[in-house]
């Protein structure tokens, strides 16, 4: 799963799995928290390309990176969302904060 | 949905049941009446452990799947087990409940999906340490775990992807979701 990280200059890109739930987010979270904390980059990208489910708790990974990245001026994006995970990006007024991307 | 959702509350306060089985006087109350297609039951228990998330909301996706829903109804069905059985696991058999109960091993889930005609109704339960203020449990972002990163969006979501949601709990006892959808309402303005 390590090969889903990966660091491209200041950004974190973060490949989110095929099915985003409260099983993997733990996971999810702690691996993007030690990338922050160890590579010391600015900003994250999550990429949903392969996701073709996802509930609350993707919710809670990107709140929870946000807060970290925010804090230091950092900037969040969510990339190759499809019109589902919009929607659920929506619900939560999360477009108000990150960069969602089709 | 107006009409059922007013036979389920009339049936309640007449018989003064318990809300677990409103539900099924909401089913037998509608097979009584005028003739609304199929019926059809399911029933599972499983373990409170995360890795039966997925199963959970693949299980009921796949017995909705007679009903023919749409890629969007299916994930709102799967969407709302998620958060359901996500709740029961996390907040309901959580670790200060097993310090209270003493309970060796993980806890059970109970669910329960009767489709009738074309309308789906849900019901999960557990016997975890049950809710205290339900209606602050089901405010938007309010979460007891904010620790754990939960977004506490679980009911919101629920309430947005279902047409009904009730939640009904005794602390101590446990917590029942009930939810209903029906299906083939926004087939062809839906879709994208």
């Amino acid at each position: 799963m390590e090969e889903n990280f990966k660091v491209i200059e200041n950004y974190l890109m973060v490949r989110m799995p095929e099915e985003v739930d409260h099983h993997k987010s733990g996971y999810i979270s702690k691996t993007a928290d030690d990338y922050i904390m160890k590579e010391g980059v600015g900003n994250i990208v999550f990429d949903f390309e392969d996701t073709r489910f996802m509930d609350s708790s993707g919710i809670g990974i990107i709140i929870g990176r946000y807060k970290k990245i925010s804090y230091f001026g950092g900037r969040v994006f969510a990339i190759n969302t499809d019109a589902r995970i919009r929607k659920t990006l929506m619900i939560c007024g999360l477009h108000k904060v990150i960069e969602i991307m089709e | 949905m107006e009409t059922k959702q007013k036979i389920i509350y009339e049936r309640k306060d007449q018989s003064g049941a318990e809300i677990d089985g409103a539900l099924h006087t909401a089913l037998s109350g509608a097979a009584g009446g005028v003739d609304e297609g199929m019926k059809n039951e399911m029933e599972m228990t499983f373990d409170a452990v995360s890795e039966n998330e997925a199963f959970a909301r693949m299980a009921v996706a796949a017995f909705v799947m007679p009903l023919d829903p749409t890629v969007e109804e299916l994930s709102d069905i799967k969407t709302s087990v998620s958060e359901a059985v996500t709740n029961c696991i996390i907040h309901g058999y959580d670790e200060e409940y097993r310090q209270i109960s003493q309970a060796d091993g993980v806890g059970r889930i109970h669910m329960r999906c009767v489709t009738q005609g074309d309308v789906l109704c849900l019901e999960i339960r557990d016997e975890g340490k049950g809710i205290t203020d339900i209606s602050q449990a089901m405010e938007p972002m309010f979460t007891t775990k904010p620790q754990e990163e939960r977004s506490g969006m679980g009911f919101s979501f629920m309430e947005a992807f279902m047409d009904r949601l009730e939640v009904a709990s005794r602390p101590g006892c446990g917590t029942v979701v009930m939810m209903e959808k029906k299906l083939g309402v926004l087939r062809w303005e839906d879709e994208e």
